[in-house]
């Protein structure tokens, strides 16, 4: 597009500027957890490694990732089968009621986590009278995931069409035939993403998770909430802060590769 | 040579498999031919999980607004009642912080298209392909790191003693503390790569001989902008309110950390559940954000946002 010199270079300030601003907060945990400040004072007194060391040794911070793992695989496994099923049922089926039944995937995830959070807990203690404990914090999770899941594969079934399943069948496979080898190798890589994007969703949820814990299930994001307004704890949250920002980077990476092989293969 | 036809008859029978009457099989053949059962065996199994998790705890909810405490023993008793939604709607304090919750929401969402836009437009239409990778990352990112986590870079950030303030003081200005604004600036943070790239995918879709065409006839790039591009991303702009102001309308954590002593509608659901212990008055102001949300997508679907998420 033509725009003067003046308007693209102010643009292209603008976005950097911007950009600066989302990281510097970022750059600051990183330099707090190294920092001899309990208090969050800027600039750092002084410099120390210990709080990493800490952090590494913390039993409650290990727990909960353990915690947070565990809930987040059961929870993307749900989410997988139940949003690969509905998937299939909305895009390749017409019938009534259709439209009605995406809204419901995406309502979990549409309405606040704190209606969410109080409508699951109350269904499980009074109507269904189970205790909370790590079971209803998988469940909740897994039903606000379905929806990273269902976006994924639809798109993908939309895009893949019929053709190729319709040959498998004239050359005589049947249905589970035709699934293992024609349909879900097509699938696997919006599968995969669609996981990935489930597994973030549950294990960075703290609005809902609050609201099914059991007494003493504690996920990351409680454990992070709960230490975060201790001073004696806060810069080993700074230290869990700036590990799961340094984690995060290999989905980033598998999802840019990901997204780079499609495009080899469209 | 004998052993060489041998190979090829033993693959000709793998190639060409014999059909055998499996159980399998028949499963097969009789899905194959009743698509009906197949719609029904896919769509069991998720369609109860929703509906008896979230329909049946939601539904069970809107109806304990109607239902209320018993001030003797703090259980819920089933008397029909329209006193918590009465007390919800005249309340003062109510009044105040739907307010409050909706200035925030709205003023987070304006913040967030304003810082937005010119972002999104530079890497739709201007920067280079490698650029707009890079970009696209960089927005991503911080997506990905823990929600808490970006919140508790704010409070380390705008603490008393934090980097703010260092930078103010030089200026003799006074940093904004813990407060409204923290919550403002915060919330803007948190929402605003959702709010980048719906309209960085609009503007994607925005094809650039439209706008040569306009300049062609004439039109100052400031016209193409305002006449051709803004109304073709109009809903992409709107689909990036949706979760900027939907997510603003509920949020109480953020609040509880950097917003000091205020607080939103959140925060009222989460007090009436917890230390008033009051389900049935908690349940009536989480109708508030329901109605607004509702009346919100309801408003904005006619421009097609909804198909821009």
């Amino acid at each position: 597009m033509k725009l003067s010199r003046f308007a693209r270079s102010t643009l292209g300030l603008a976005t950097g500027l911007v950009l600066v601003l989302v990281y510097i907060p970022l750059l600051v945990v990183l330099v707090n957890s190294f920092s001899t400040s309990q208090s969050l004072s800027w600039p750092p007194p002084g410099f120390t490694t210990d709080w990493w060391g800490k952090a590494f040794q913390s039993q409650g911070a290990l727990e909960a990732v353990a915690t947070s793992v565990q809930v987040g695989l059961i929870a993307t496994v749900i989410a997988l089968i139940l949003g690969t099923a509905i998937s299939f049922a909305l895009q390749r089926f017409a019938f009534f009621g259709r439209d009605a039944i995406s809204l419901l995937v995406i309502l979990p995830i549409a309405l606040p986590g704190i209606i969410t959070g109080i409508a699951l807990n109350n269904f499980f203690r009074t109507i269904m009278g189970v205790p909370l404990s790590i079971w209803t914090i998988v469940i909740a999770h897994a039903t606000f995931c379905v929806v990273t899941v269902f976006n994924n594969v639809i798109a993908r079934l939309r895009r893949m069409g019929t053709n190729l399943e319709e040959a498998s069948a004239d050359l005589g496979a049947g249905v589970w035939t035709t699934f293992r080898l024609v349909t879900f190798p097509q699938l696997r890589s919006a599968l995969f993403a669609g996981g990935l994007l489930a597994f973030a969703l549950s294990f960075d949820e703290i609005i809902v998770t609050t609201f099914t814990a059991g007494v003493g299930v504690t996920t990351l994001p409680i454990f992070i909430l709960d230490n975060m307004f201790r001073p004696a704890q806060a810069p080993i949250v700074s230290v869990i802060a700036v590990v799961m920002i340094a984690v995060s980077i290999v989905p980033i990476w598998i999802a840019q590769r990901l997204a780079g092989n499609e495009k080899i293969v469209r | 040579m004998n052993k060489a036809s041998d190979v090829m008859s033993r693959r000709d029978a793998a190639a060409v498999p014999q059909i055998r009457d499996t159980v399998a099989r028949r499963g097969s053949v009789f899905l194959s031919s009743h698509p009906r059962t197949r719609l029904g065996l896919l769509i069991a199994a998720p369609l109860t999980w929703l509906v008896v998790v979230y329909i049946v705890a939601l539904v069970a909810l809107l109806i304990t607004a109607f239902w209320q405490v018993d001030g003797f023993t703090g259980e819920i008793r089933i008397d029909w009642t329209l006193n918590n939604i009465v007390t919800v709607v005249t309340g003062e304090l109510y009044h105040a912080v739907t307010l409050r919750t909706l200035g925030v929401a709205i003023a987070v969402t304006i913040i967030d298209i304003a810082l937005a836009l010119p972002i999104a437009f530079y890497m739709a239409k201007i920067a280079s392909p490698r650029m707009q990778r890079i970009l696209v990352i960089a927005v991503l990112m911080p997506l990905w790191a823990s929600y808490l986590v970006k919140v508790y870079a704010w409070r380390s950030v705008m603490s008393g003693e934090g980097i703010l303030q260092w930078f103010l003081n030089p200026f003799g200005i006074e940093g904004p503390g813990y407060g409204i604004t923290a919550t403002i600036i915060t919330l803007s943070y948190l929402w605003l790569p959702y709010v980048i790239l719906p309209i960085y995918a609009g503007l994607e879709r925005v094809p650039d001989s439209l706008i040569e065409a306009s300049s062609d006839l004439g039109a100052k790039s400031w016209a193409s902008i305002r006449h051709i591009v803004f109304p073709m991303i109009l809903p992409a702009i709107i689909a990036g309110s949706i979760f900027s102001f939907c997510l603003s309308l509920g949020d109480y954590i953020t609040v509880n950390i950097v917003g000091g002593a205020s607080q939103m509608l959140g925060n009222l659901v989460y007090t009436n559940v917890g230390t008033a212990n009051n389900l049935p008055l908690a349940a009536a102001v989480a109708l508030i954000p329901i109605v607004i949300i509702f009346g919100y997508l309801f408003a904005v679907r006619r421009t097609g946002a909804l198909d821009n998420l």
